[in-house]
């Protein structure tokens, strides 16, 4: 899990182009500046991209937070 | 790791096909960095977006794909799915805009209104076949009409499902059958309309694969007509369509020989030790390959060779019984031991052209690093599997090709007669004696409707001999040519060896009795040859005829027109203003004495 964590806090680093972010379970789009609907976008295709995994339509509309992601991340391992 | 991704950044190499597609989104950041602190002059071009589904992605990475040919867009995008009202009834924000290219980005997903149903008589579909085209081609002219400027439009990819299974494409009333007939329909539009150009998103969908194209969850989630990582393909056509539109594209092609022409090493093998022709699946495809060169060529590819090679060897592998290609297909034969991107240096050289106009066709990896790595504007496409060669070639669009004017099909013909030039130049002692001998006929006349194309083109790819480096669009060359306040000539050159076709652009506005010189432009094919001097004196003479008593010329420094500083100074202007090396110089018209002696103009006098 931690390493899904890494992986995860490089994608959003790339993806924002903000070195200082640091996501943990919790974190929401809230929590993020620039996270609106259209780098919501392109952060799922990001960490799809970096997992080697393609979401359900499903599990990105049920997806609450970066931990329920990773959940879906680590059962799909 | 962090720092390792900032450092392996390559736009080059993400840029290029085959593009990794899910990388390419990931960093379009660090690329679009990478891409403008490169230090490279780029001029700016106004891209409208209209979309008929989300385009926002699509701008990003068209974005990327033009800075890398030397384009620094600046986007309009209309609200989402708004293209048509944009375009028919207009919008202030699109106005003010004022684009220079309009991308209409429109997919099956907007043909729904138009879409057969089973119980459509023939009449009927007929009728929505019909409807669906106005839908278009009134968008066009509208456009067309408010903004004059080049029109970039999808035709349409084929549906994700099938109604009728096989009989989709032949019954009339299949969905497949009415993309096939609406597309059909855009391509007579495309030859009949002008500054409309049809980026085949069949052709490009068909290549990335429909089933992975047409991923209907993003279309539901996030209302994109197709699938995310095919955005950078979809783009990357477009952006070629545009790049090529503003003169952009490459123009020499420079091969290897041994392993990029034919298979084996021509100094040990001998040609009759190649692979080359009929016989063996290898020479197969070498010669295919090379009937694809020697049809690049035929529409206005330079070909030339760079080679580590003996002289000798490299004809003798060109005159191989098999070959498509022979020795007088190529412009320039570089066949030594010299460093290749000394080579490459050398061949833009010859040429008259920078290397920012070469692709570099080599199998081999390490040449292509030197290459790659020493000259960075070069394309250097990575050419691995004979089997993949044309692909390679092919899909990187380094030649697209948006309008064919006679320039091209004879451009070959034209770089054969500049060598004979030289020749003969050298056989003269007396420059004088040599540009005499030339018997140069020149044609200097107001702008004319033959030429738009060709004059619109040089005002976007002319970058050494080139005053102020002002671009136009066709339609922008058109309204100038309609003025009644300005002053336009080109200048075109004929000698005993050829015609150069039209070669110099002067565009002057009247301000009262003075003259400001817009643009002044020459293509280095016919440096000194003293046409600057018919152009100037022609320019004087109309400018009088006009009323006119003095010139303004301005000259406007880039990286790579150092080349004419000093023109106006030779022209006998007087410099009046200069602003961190940007100069203003004037000419009184009053007493000027003829500069040519040697070109005849107009069928008059020298």
């Amino acid at each position: 899990m931690n390493e899904i964590y890494n992986r995860l806090n490089e994608v959003f680093r790339e993806v924002f182009d903000d070195d200082s972010i640091t996501v943990n379970a919790e974190t929401t789009a809230a929590d993020i500046e620039d996270w609106d609907s259209l780098t919501h976008i392109q952060l799922i295709a990001a960490v799809e991209d970096e997992f080697g995994v393609k979401f359900s339509m499903k599990q990105v509309s049920s997806m609450k937070n970066v931990g329920e992601m990773a959940q879906i991340l680590a059962d799909a391992q | 790791m962090d720092d390792i991704r900032e450092s392996t950044v390559n736009p080059a190499v993400a840029l290029a096909y085959p593009f990794e597609a899910g990388e390419l989104l990931r960093t379009r950041r660090k690329l679009k960095k990478a891409l403008l602190a490169d230090g490279r002059e780029r001029v700016e071009k106004k891209i409208a977006i209209l979309g008929g589904s989300t385009t926002n992605d699509i701008a990003d990475m068209l974005e990327l794909f033009l800075l890398a040919e030397g384009i620094r867009p600046v986007f309009y995008q209309s609200e989402y799915a708004k293209y048509w009202e944009d375009a028919m009834f207009g919008c202030p924000a699109l106005t003010s805009f004022a684009p220079d290219v309009i991308y209409i980005h429109t997919t099956f997903r907007n043909l729904g209104p138009f879409l057969p149903l089973p119980n459509d008589s023939a009449e009927a579909v007929e009728g929505r076949l019909a409807e669906a085209e106005r839908h278009f081609s009134e968008m066009w002219e509208k456009l067309s009409a408010a903004f004059a400027c080049p029109i970039v439009q999808n035709n349409f990819e084929y549906p994700f499902y099938r109604l009728y299974g096989n009989r989709d494409a032949t019954d009339i009333h299949g969905q497949t059958n009415f993309v096939n007939r609406l597309n059909a329909r855009f391509q007579l539009a495309a030859a009949n309309t002008k500054h409309l150009y049809i980026h085949d998103l069949n052709y490009t969908a068909s290549c990335y694969g429909l089933d992975r194209w047409t991923d209907q969850s993003v279309w539901y989630m996030y209302k994109y007509a197709m699938a995310l990582e095919a955005i950078p393909s979809l783009a990357h056509q477009v952006a070629s369509i545009i790049k090529s539109i503003f003169g952009r594209n490459k123009k020499v092609l420079a091969l290897d020989m041994d392993n990029t022409l034919w298979g084996g090493v021509v100094g040990d093998d001998g040609p009759e030790g190649l692979e080359l022709g009929e016989e063996t699946p290898n020479g197969q495809a070498y010669l295919e390959f090379q009937r694809y060169i020697k049809r690049q060529k035929d529409i206005g590819v330079l070909l030339t060779v760079c080679s580590k090679n003996d002289p000798e060897n490299a004809l003798a592998g060109l005159r191989h019984p098999d070959s498509a290609l022979s020795p007088e297909d190529f412009q320039v034969i570089r066949a030594n031991w010299e460093p290749k991107d000394r080579n490459i240096a050398e061949t833009a050289r010859i040429l008259n052209l920078l290397t920012d106009s070469v692709v570099f066709a080599d199998d081999n990896p390490a040449e292509r690093h030197i290459v790659a790595s020493s000259l960075p504007s070069t394309a250097v496409p990575e050419m691995e599997g004979v089997e993949n060669y044309i692909r390679i070639l092919d899909r990187n669009a380094y030649f697209e090709v948006t309008s064919l004017s006679a320039d091209d099909l004879r451009r070959n013909e034209m770089y054969k007669e500049n060598a004979l030039r030289e020749a003969e130049r050298q056989s003269f002692a007396d420059y004088s004696d040599y540009l005499r001998s030339l018997d140069m006929q020149g044609e200097i006349l107001p702008f004319s409707q033959t030429y738009m194309q060709r004059i619109a083109q040089l005002t976007n790819k002319s970058n050494q001999f080139n005053l102020t480096t002002k671009r136009y669009t066709a339609a922008e060359i058109e309204a100038v040519a309609a003025s009644p306040t300005h002053i336009t000539l080109y200048g075109r050159l004929t000698d005993r060896f050829g015609d150069n076709g039209v070669v110099a652009v002067v565009i002057g506005e009247i301000r009262g009795c003075e003259l400001h010189i817009d643009l002044w432009l020459m293509s280095c094919r016919v440096l000194k040859r003293d046409m600057e001097y018919a152009m100037l004196d022609t320019l004087v003479e109309t400018a009088v005829s006009r009323g006119i008593t003095k010139l303004i010329g301005y000259y406007y420094p880039t990286a790579k027109n150092g080349m004419v500083r000093e023109l106006y100074a030779d022209f006998g202007f007087t410099k009046v203003a200069d602003n961190d090396g940007s100069t203003v110089w004037e000419l009184e018209t009053a007493g000027y004495q003829k500069k040519n002696r040697f070109i005849t103009v107009n069928g008059g006098t020298k």
